[in-house]
């Protein structure tokens, strides 16, 4: 089998060689025209003039367009239908596309781009989460609430309550190849789109919509990105709607590709947040109830904020099992670029608040925040629990007919009622109010396969956190200049789409007459190693080695009506899909072959090459002849949909989550208390992907997901200036982590365990769970810090070093 | 408009650019070697990375018309001829230097140019080498690893470990 074996990404050799091709290397004809946008330079108000006299003359100028050049000016919402494509004439951010040029060049397009004459009447700015909050400018009718029990009465009971407050900065993508598009008219008006895209789907649906065609009129290609982290879940729509509409008017090729600065500008990023807490605990530290106040500033349109706060509020509880709880969210709507979809979806913001509490806990009762956290663990699940039930088959009700408009988005806001089961699974699943079930999460799922507890104990033995936590403490007891921090902080990430019917995905595999085989799927390749996994997949269901199976690029003509590679659940849902389609093949074959070796189809097996029953056998390619001879068909489809999951996101209850991933990390840090500046000594970390695919691609995403977490929480600062214009808009003014910022030290091992529920090969999820290890640098930041004085520190996010010196000023309180 | 003439994996070149025509354009959209990437447009990311007479050169702040007569490698010339991988092409995909592959050819240019002044660099001096290249998907780790592996130093004590 290829499957769990450690394959390196199959594009590989093509990375290596520079013949991986971008959309921006897609060889285009000579005629082929390039756009760049002209951009707002104020946050708020009217666009009262907007002379494009001088766009339109500039050398190599075609068209220029505005929104007066559109009866509709298309929209580029994957939610609310919020977003036109081009300013129609109110400005919601500094950076908004006010008209856009279509020129010979990329270079020619942005040169003419930078003359458009603007006059504004510009209006006070909505930019803070205080601003935002005193003129209620919120999204949805009120703040959401998720409660289980009585909190004000558990508070009320407890020995210790503490509050406290936490900012939390966003993020930018910083996926090193930047947003881009390329639009190819066909004949008949139809159009053949290549998008930098996690969602060739959504790309479809919009561009269809902005030409006024069926979604049969456009066909979306999507050979690989350059790296996407959420952050081209819904930011592609601009560049290909704009490439398609330009190809539409002048009949030529178009392509698009942001500039990097235009695309800190324009795109949007990480919610950043503030989130407030009320706690009470006994002398233990362990919880008696958690109040949490969500501020998530969403920017100016809606975009997918409703679900990313959502999954913040969803991971309000993290690892740890609260009698009481009470979420409340408010989702704000600001004049700044619109938030968006970045690895983890909101959960990390929802963990962050909570293991703030659990830092805080420790400090107030002077106990090692680890033992803190261990007495706050949700129930070790029993190992007699790991029956494995429900199946690929599993028949789950889905949600009632809805609009078709904007079904494929995450952002939807119209399907909230429609996921049928929900209310009935919740009445099974949920305590009644007061009922303080151990187990249960604040939104009424049981956690059935909790293994942070046996994972958290083999991570303090390799990481040996007793004696480098005594180290530390010496180091500091000697040193008064550099303080050392550690911490050990877990993550249990729930993994699903919360809307439930995007939990489906399908495939379409060929076998061909010489035994080869090709297939698609709907997930898209952004690095993660997705089509390596579900090749490996296909290659163990037909037993065949790698090399005989090959996937092409993500294309809505191959396997239509996608959800965007997202939520972590590429592998999960694809790689389900696939097998689905080669078992059907294998059966097919198997009938046709079972007399030549006689026996029951039933009995058929794909091994090594070969087609087996007892000792009889053929080669697969002598397999595949007969089949094809036979008239059989070699080509099959294959669907997933996720069982077990209902979810009805208004209650805040059911089981939106097929199953939780589980890792732990720990992280030793080193700061200067004179400049704040500060290092990662040391990371350990154990993270749980099931029964891995493959352990080399997930160790790496395991990696890469931990520096982008460190870096979200630490050297990683979105500035905005009074007026709402984004200073940090290149890595000149950006840090993102560079080679010598990840640990001196870096240990990351798989947790050895198959996943309880039945997923593709028992694998789990790997995407975005171990973005959230990053947070025991924070903590072991704010473990330092404490260590300079007798004060609680109160680090806020990101831990730059500004914040950290802040922090250290607190510890040591009023000089 | 000017003409500029350069060898560009062995083989003699020649285009009219414009005086602020920059390398990497030329590389890009006139000879059509896509390997050499844009990341950031503004000489931060290491993307564009090419070896400009043997030297490490970030291609997107080279002037073309800088460079008559000069002798430029990109990622595409880096295997042989026989499309045998170098010993850093290798090591990269052996050991999983890459996710998106974005960085890749301005990593393997500049892991090369480090190993051809710096045969056996240690882990420091190759944190610190990298520092004008951005990854945003590995963590790095990786990449080390590979650097190590093509210097023909061991790699044990870095790796990532399958309990
Ligand atoms: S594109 Fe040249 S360094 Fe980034
Ligand atoms: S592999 Fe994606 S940026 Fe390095």
């Amino acid at each position: 089998m290829t499957v769990q074996k450690p394959l390196p990404h199959d594009a590989a050799p093509l990375h290596v060689t520079g013949a991986a091709r971008y959309v921006d290397d897609i060889p285009v004809p000579a005629n082929c025209l390039h756009l760049a946008f002209g951009l707002s330079t104020i946050a708020k108000g009217r666009l009262s003039g907007l002379d494009l006299e001088a766009v339109r003359t500039a050398p190599g100028v075609v068209a220029v367009l505005s929104g007066a050049d559109f009866e509709t000016i298309p929209d580029c919402s994957p939610s609310a239908h919020d977003e036109p494509l081009l300013s129609d004439g109110t400005i919601h951010y500094a950076g908004q596309p006010l008209f856009m040029v279509v020129a010979d060049t990329h270079l020619n397009a942005r040169k003419a781009a930078a003359l458009g004459r603007t006059t504004y009447a510009e209006e006070p700015p909505i930019l803070s989460i205080d601003e935002a909050m005193a003129a209620g400018s919120i999204f949805e009718d009120g703040p959401r609430i998720y409660t289980k029990g009585d909190v004000a009465a558990a508070l009320a009971a407890s020995p210790h309550v503490i509050e406290g407050r936490i900012e939390i900065g966003g993020q930018e993508h910083f996926y090193l190849e930047g947003q881009s598009a390329l639009a190819l008219p066909q004949e008949g008006g139809d159009m053949v789109v290549h998008s930098s895209s996690q969602h060739p789907t959504e790309i479809q649906h919009k561009v269809a919509d902005a030409l006024g065609v069926p979604m049969n009129a456009v066909r979306v290609e999507v050979r690989r990105m350059g790296g996407g982290f959420g952050g081209k879940e819904s930011q592609g729509n601009h560049l290909a709607i704009a490439c398609a509409i330009a190809a539409a008017r002048t009949g030529r090729p178009c392509k698009m590709r942001y500039d990097r600065d235009d695309d800190f500008i324009i795109t949007g990023k990480r919610h950043d947040a503030r989130i407030t807490y009320r706690a009470g605990f006994g002398d233990d530290g362990r919880l008696t109830g958690v109040e949490f106040t969500h501020l998530i500033r969403c920017g100016w349109a809606m975009d997918l904020s409703l679900p990313v706060a959502d999954r913040a509020m969803l991971h309000a509880d993290n690892a740890y099992d609260l009698p009481a709880a009470r979420i409340t969210s408010h989702r704000l709507k600001t004049n700044t670029q619109s938030a968006t979809a970045f690895r983890g979806f909101g959960g990390p913001q929802g963990m962050v608040g909570i293991e703030r509490v659990m830092d805080h806990v420790a400090h107030v009762l002077g106990r090692d925040p680890l033992a803190v956290r261990r007495t706050n663990y949700y129930p070790e699940a029993r190992a007699a629990d790991g029956a494995p039930e429900g199946s690929i088959s599993g028949k789950k009700k889905q949600g009632a007919v809805l609009d078709t408009a904007d079904l494929a988005g995450r952002g939807s806001v119209r399907v909230e009622t429609g996921t049928g089961s929900a209310t009935r699974f919740g009445a099974v699943h949920s305590p009644g109010a007061g009922a303080a079930k151990s187990g249960v999460t604040p939104y009424g799922m049981e956690v059935e396969d909790f293994i942070l507890g046996a994972l958290t104990e083999q991570l303090v033995e390799t990481a040996d956190y007793a004696a480098r936590k005594a180290a530390v403490a010496e180091w500091n007891a000697a040193h008064d200049i550099l303080k050392k921090g550690i911490a050990l902080t877990p993550v249990k990430f729930g993994i699903s789409f919360t809307l439930t019917h995007l939990n489906q995905a399908g495939a379409l595999v060929h076998v061909y007459q010489d035994g080869s085989v090709h297939m698609n799927h709907g997930g898209t390749e952004m690095g993660q190693g997705l089509f390596q996994k579900v090749a490996q997949v296909a290659a163990s269901r037909f037993g065949l080695p790698l090399d005989r199976v090959k996937i092409t690029a993500t294309d809505t003509g191959k396997v239509p009506n996608t959800s965007a590679t997202a939520a972590s659940s590429g592998s999960d849902l694809n790689g389900m899909a696939v097998k689905a389609a080669c078992d059907e093949i294998c059966a097919r074959i198997a009938e046709v072959v079972a007399p030549d070796l006689q026996a029951e189809a039933a009995q058929v097996v794909f091994q090594g090459g070969m087609v087996r029953a007892g000792q009889a056998e053929m080669r697969f390619e002598e397999a595949v002849q007969k089949a094809y001879l036979s008239r059989v068909s070699l080509s099959a489809t294959g669907f997933y949909k996720t069982p077990k999951i209902a979810w009805d996101r208004i209650a805040g209850k059911g089981r939106p989550f097929f199953y939780f991933a589980y890792g732990a990390a720990c992280s030793e840090v080193v700061i200067d208390t004179l400049t704040g500046e500060n290092r990662i000594l040391r990371t350990d970390i154990v993270h749980d992907c099931g029964a891995s695919l493959n352990p080399a691609l997930d160790i790496g995403q395991i990696e890469g997901g931990f520096v982008q977490g460190a870096g979200w929480l630490t050297m990683e600062e979105l500035v905005w200036d009074a007026t709402g214009a984004l200073k940090t808009h290149a890595p000149s003014t950006y840090k993102i982590p560079a080679c010598s910022d990840r640990p001196r030290i870096f240990n990351v091992a798989l947790w050895a365990g198959e996943n309880r529920e039945e997923t593709i090969y028992r694998s789990k999820a790997v995407g975005e769970p171990p973005f959230m290890l990053g947070m025991s640098v924070f903590s072991a930041l704010a473990d330092a810090c404490s260590a300079c004085g007798p004060h609680f520190p109160d680090l806020q996010a990101p831990a730059t070093a500004e914040a950290v010196l802040a922090a250290v000023h607190r510890a040591r309180g009023p000089a | 408009m000017p003409q500029v003439t350069l060898s560009v994996n062995g083989t003699q070149m020649t285009a009219e650019v414009e005086g602020r025509t920059l390398l990497v354009e030329l590389l890009r959209d006139r000879f059509r070697l896509t390997g050499t990437h844009i990341g950031c447009d503004t000489s931060q990311c290491g993307a564009c990375a090419v070896h400009v007479d043997g030297a490490l050169v970030k291609a997107c702040t080279a002037l073309a018309l800088d460079l008559d007569g000069a002798d430029v490698t990109t990622i595409e010339g880096m295997a042989g001829a026989d499309g045998t991988l170098s010993p850093v092409q290798q090591a990269f995909q052996d050991h999983h230097g890459l996710q998106c592959g974005f960085c890749t050819p301005g990593m393997v240019m500049a892991a090369a140019a480090l190993l051809s002044e710096n045969p056996k660099p240690t882990v420091a001096e190759i944190r610190e080498y990298l520092e004008g290249n951005i990854c945003r998907c590995t963590g790095y780790h990786n990449i080390v690893k590979a650097i190590l592996a093509a210097s023909g130093q061991p790699v044990d004590d870095l790796a990532a470990s399958v309990a």
